[in-house]
């Protein structure tokens, strides 16, 4: 009835592993930024200590990782909005940034 | 290998996807989509990202720049699998606001404005027109391989024939199964199901030439590593800047290419979806580039120079002689080729049609109702643009002679359908972004898209006069199309996408900025940006200006009459209308029915025509301020609603005690009489006994003296009992006349002491006091209060058990307020007790009747009360113990 209802300032255990998922998954494109502009600090290819085959495992390693972290992520965030009593369909405001 | 052979295979190969889409159109068409809208069909649709450039081009491009080939990759890879940030918004929007194109999106965002679909339908022809003429010429040059490898002897069909057939299979292949209904939504199962076979097929394509090049032609992993560190690819360098633009160019062109668009908004159906396709589409990207550096390797290796890299997939098989892989491969590169177009073609026919031909249409004929089908207008419209979108595919394929290396105009479109992005990034996450501010960002960007990458790329004299490449246009060196402002950066890509998306954003953020949008602006801005906090419902439509007739008509001219029909009749039954099958047109209905046909005709249109029937355009500033201050008034509204609750709830509460507090009077009030009578009946029984025990005269002198004793001492006690009682009903009253004068405390405690001497006299009692601290001077009632003192000590005297009994008197002031606690070293007061002990005739229990009426502590209370202080019991003294607390000067100092 209460014009504004507030989302609860705690969250149980559940929920609040949730939105860790979803902090982890914003953060990882972020990571894979970093490590795939990486090399560009490595010494150049074809200096004698690089060798290109070491950068092609690189990137398919990394890529790989980056693959499978997401696969891990990805069941988690596809469950629906947490949704509290009295409030709008999908979760809100609380979901964007709010936690 | 023949080459009728090949072409004979290819057309099986198409018939057989002519099969797989109409199977499923109908398997969906009878209701039964199931599988259809799985999240693997949808992954493996998304791949038509990976084009013929990919299929032929990224070898090509691994042979002439190395590892630069994968940024192509990487940048999807990275915006899929981060894609809670900004593709799960699109993808909630699209389905929202029932988008049919990228074009669709930013016009509805930006108050389904037609002039900004038209531009965005004009660039995106402008920028992937080169695209799709980049497909035809791969399948060309395909062909040509094998026709060059085929016996001279068979009849060779040239480049440009074999093209305008592709062209035209395709057009008829995307007609029959991308225009066959006009949904609600912009779906298309049978073609998406197609696109994910062919999906399936350049996979494995690739796969079986990339393990062939591998295991068969290189001894194996460690065999590919030694190669892949001789090789000349081993020149290759890192370009920082080129590397992070590229990644970044990929990233943006996959969700702003119209197909990437079409696939991953327009097609998609739910969350799950998109939740596998996160890392399930990077996957699928890495499967496809696990091979590319490989298959370049060992064609350099073992090619004639000179031979085209970008064939390496074809000729690397043919020239080792396995015929049946490089078939295989032939078929991978037409299946990258042909799905690209094919979706391609279908996200531009929608936005030609719906942004420039129906408006244009409904332009010419303003006056009236809508008289003839709509639905066919649409459909054959449609099936126009898209003849078009392959006419226009092919005359440039014609034009540019097909020369340029694949990879090189894949990155010029890339860069010009990067231009959406400000207007599309700030449209969902910025309310502030405007029509104005989109409209010059984006004419600004493909201005400078054109400027300095498009028309250049054509080659020096062909647009732009080589003079003005070299010295700028009139002499400005500053103007020179491929160093802006005197920034040279040796590359022209990377520096036609920092320039271009910089005077965009620029541009889109100032003038947005600047500029006032519109209330259906404001509407849809803040729709678009809060779409996870649900519909915005505010009302777009005034209630029952359009005859639900008419409504009825044009929409049964748009979606058909039965889906018309059920839809109007659904829309009645909600309303609760029983009979009539025509709903008010409330704004609601009409909300939602512009809704429905957006899906149809684009957001822009649906709102066109609606505005027709309703008779007024838009929504008005004026509108939206009534919208907003009737929802304030409605929040204000509940808000007292709520506070008068409240006080209900309040008010109910206070009643509740109220009469709680009666009930325990009226009870108190029966115990209290009960208790009265039997006190007093006690006393009379035994004077009424005596008294006619005296009557009957004749009785020894001594009995009749213990008979008068007796009958004296009852009737003390009664004139006692009575005085207390009407002592305390005088007090409790508050009529009490109180003689008030300065008194030491010290005194009125010695006089209480002095009083108290003859309760059982035998017994020693200690007194521990400070008298020092009690000589307090006080203005008060001296003998009331002596009286209180008497009382709490004569209950001390008489109750204390302990064998060497002590009372303790402490006297403190604090704040204005005495406090006197008199407290005694026996068993004290019973838990249970200790809330009734000011009750009147409550006594210890266990206690003589006679040792008093349990009057005392109840008049110590009302007296304190009536000095204005309070007294109570002190537990957890190891006795019992009270304290009095009274003002030093009565009538003030109460509020210490």
């Amino acid at each position: 009835m209460k014009p504004l209802r507030r989302a609860p300032l705690f969250l149980a255990p559940s929920p609040y592993r949730r939105r860790r998922l979803r902090d982890a998954a914003r953060i990882l494109p972020v990571a894979g930024v970093l490590l795939m502009i990486l090399p560009m600090l490595w010494t150049p290819a074809g200096d004698g200590n690089r060798r290109l085959s070491g950068d092609v495992i690189w990137f398919f390693l990394t890529w790989a990782g980056l693959i499978l972290t997401a696969a891990v992520f990805a069941p988690g965030l596809a469950r629906p909005e947490d949704k509290w009593p009295g409030e709008g369909p999908a979760g809100g405001k609380g979901d964007e940034d709010e936690d | 290998m023949s080459f009728n052979l090949l072409v004979a295979s290819c057309l099986a190969y198409v018939i057989f996807l002519f099969a797989v889409a109409f199977l499923v159109e109908r398997r969906s068409g009878a209701g039964r989509p199931g599988w259809l809208r799985s999240p693997l069909i949808y992954t493996l649709s998304l791949s038509i990202y990976c084009t013929a450039w990919t299929f032929y081009g990224a070898v090509g491009y691994a042979a002439r720049s190395g590892l630069e080939f994968l940024t192509i990759y990487l940048g999807p890879t990275l915006v899929f699998i981060g894609w809670w940030w900004i593709l799960r918004k699109l993808v909630h929007i699209g389905r929202q606001q029932r988008v049919t194109s990228i074009a669709d999106l930013i016009s509805s965002r930006f108050g389904k404005s037609n002039s900004l679909g038209v531009i965005v339908t004009l660039m995106a022809i402008v920028a992937v027109t080169p695209y799709i003429a980049l497909q035809l010429q791969s399948v060309v040059l395909a062909f040509d391989v094998f026709a060059r490898a085929a016996p001279a002897a068979e009849a060779r069909p040239a480049g440009g024939q074999i093209a305008i057939w592709v062209a035209a299979g395709l057009a008829l292949f995307t007609i029959l199964f991308g225009t066959r209904n006009l949904d609600a939504k912009e779906q298309h199962t049978g073609i998406v199901t197609a696109i994910a076979v062919e999906a399936v097929v350049k996979l494995v394509a690739l796969i079986a030439v990339g393990v062939f090049v591998i295991w068969g032609l290189s001894g194996g992993v460690s065999g590919i590593i030694a190669r892949i560190d001789a090789s000349s690819l081993h020149d290759w360098q890192l370009q920082p800047g080129r590397w992070t633009a590229l990644i970044f160019l990929a990233g943006v062109a996959v969700i702003c290419l119209p197909r990437m668009f079409q696939v991953i908004v327009v097609e998609n159906s739910d969350d799950g979806q998109l939740a596998r396709a996160s890392w399930a589409f990077p996957a699928y990207l890495m499967a496809m580039s696990l091979f590319i550096v490989p298959i370049a390797v060992l064609g350099i290796e073992r090619l004639p120079e000179g031979a085209n890299p970008d064939m390496f997939v074809l000729t690397l098989p043919l020239a080792e002689g396995q015929g049946g892989l490089a078939m295989l491969a032939f078929l991978g590169g037409f299946s990258s080729a042909t799905s690209m177009v094919i979706v391609e073609a279908i996200a531009l026919a929608t936005m030609v049609s719906n942004h420039i031909v129906i408006p244009t249409w409904l332009r010419l004929r303003r006056s009236g109702a809508i008289s003839e089908d709509v639905r066919s207008l649409v459909l054959n419209a449609r099936r126009l643009s898209i003849g078009i979108v392959l006419a226009l595919g092919y005359g440039y394929y014609r034009v540019s002679g097909g020369s340029g290396a694949l990879a090189a105009i894949g990155l010029i479109s890339f860069v010009g359908v990067a231009q959406f992005l400000p207007a599309m990034m700030g449209g969902i996450f910025w309310r502030g972004a405007t029509r104005t501010g989109a409209l010059l960002g984006l004419i600004t960007g493909f201005a400078a898209w054109a400027y300095c990458l498009f028309l250049p790329s054509f080659g020096a004299g062909a647009f732009i006069p080589a003079h003005v490449m070299e010295q700028g246009p009139w002499g400005i060196s500053w103007l020179r199309p491929e160093a802006l402002f005197g920034t040279d950066m040796s590359d022209p890509l990377v520096h036609a996408l920092f320039w271009s998306l910089l005077l965009n954003s620029a541009v889109f953020c100032i003038g947005s900025i600047l500029s006032f949008p519109g209330p259906v602006e404001r509407l849809q801005s803040a729709a678009f940006v809060n779409v996870f906090e649900g519909p915005v419902g505010p009302q777009r439509w005034a209630q029952g200006a359009a005859e639900p007739e008419a409504l009825l008509v044009m929409t049964q001219r748009i979606m058909g009459e039965e889906d018309a029909q059920i839809l109007f009749e659904t829309a009645a039954r909600a309303q609760g209308k029983s009979e009539s099958m025509l709903p008010d047109p409330t704004p609601a209905f009409l909300a939602s029915l512009e809704e429905k046909l957006a899906g149809s005709i684009g957001a822009a249109t649906a709102h066109a025509m609606i505005s027709k029937l309703v008779g007024r355009d838009t929504v008005t500033v004026e509108d939206l301020m009534v919208v907003a201050r009737e929802s304030a008034q409605l929040m204000e509204h509940s808000a007292q609603l709520e506070e008068q609750r409240e006080e209900l709830a309040r008010t109910a509460t206070a009643l509740r005690e109220a009469n709680d507090k009666l009930t325990t009077l009226s009870v108190q009030k029966d115990a209290f009489l009960s208790q009265v009578s039997h006190e007093l009946r006690t006393p009379m029984t035994s004077i009424r006994a005596f008294s006619e025990i005296l009557a009957e005269g004749d009785l020894p002198p001594a009995t009749v003296a213990r008979s008068g004793g007796i009958i004296r001492d009852e009737a003390v006690r009664l004139t006692r009992l009575l005085d207390d009682l009407l002592d305390l009903s005088v007090l409790e009253s508050g009529k009490v006349q109180l003689s008030v004068s300065l008194v030491s405390v010290r005194d009125m405690i010695e006089r209480a002491i002095l009083a108290t001497e003859k309760i059982k006299p035998g017994r020693d009692i200690a007194f521990i006091r400070d008298t020092t601290a009690e000589t307090i001077w006080m203005r008060t009632d001296a003998d009331r209060l002596t009286q209180v003192f008497i009382n709490l000590i004569a209950n001390a005297r008489k109750y204390c058990d302990s064998s060497h009994p002590a009372i303790r008197i402490a006297v403190r002031v604090r704040g204005g307020r005495v406090r006197i606690d008199v407290a005694d070293n026996g068993k004290g007061i019973p838990k249970a007790s200790q809330p009734v002990v000011f009750e009147k005739f409550w006594r210890l229990p266990g206690e003589a009747r006679a040792s008093g009426a349990g009057l005392g502590l109840a008049i110590c209370r009302e007296i304190v009360t009536n000095l204005g202080g309070t007294i109570d019991y002190l537990p957890g003294q190891g006795g019992a113990a009270f304290r009095v607390a009274l003002p030093l000067r009565i009538g003030e100092g109460g509020g210490a």
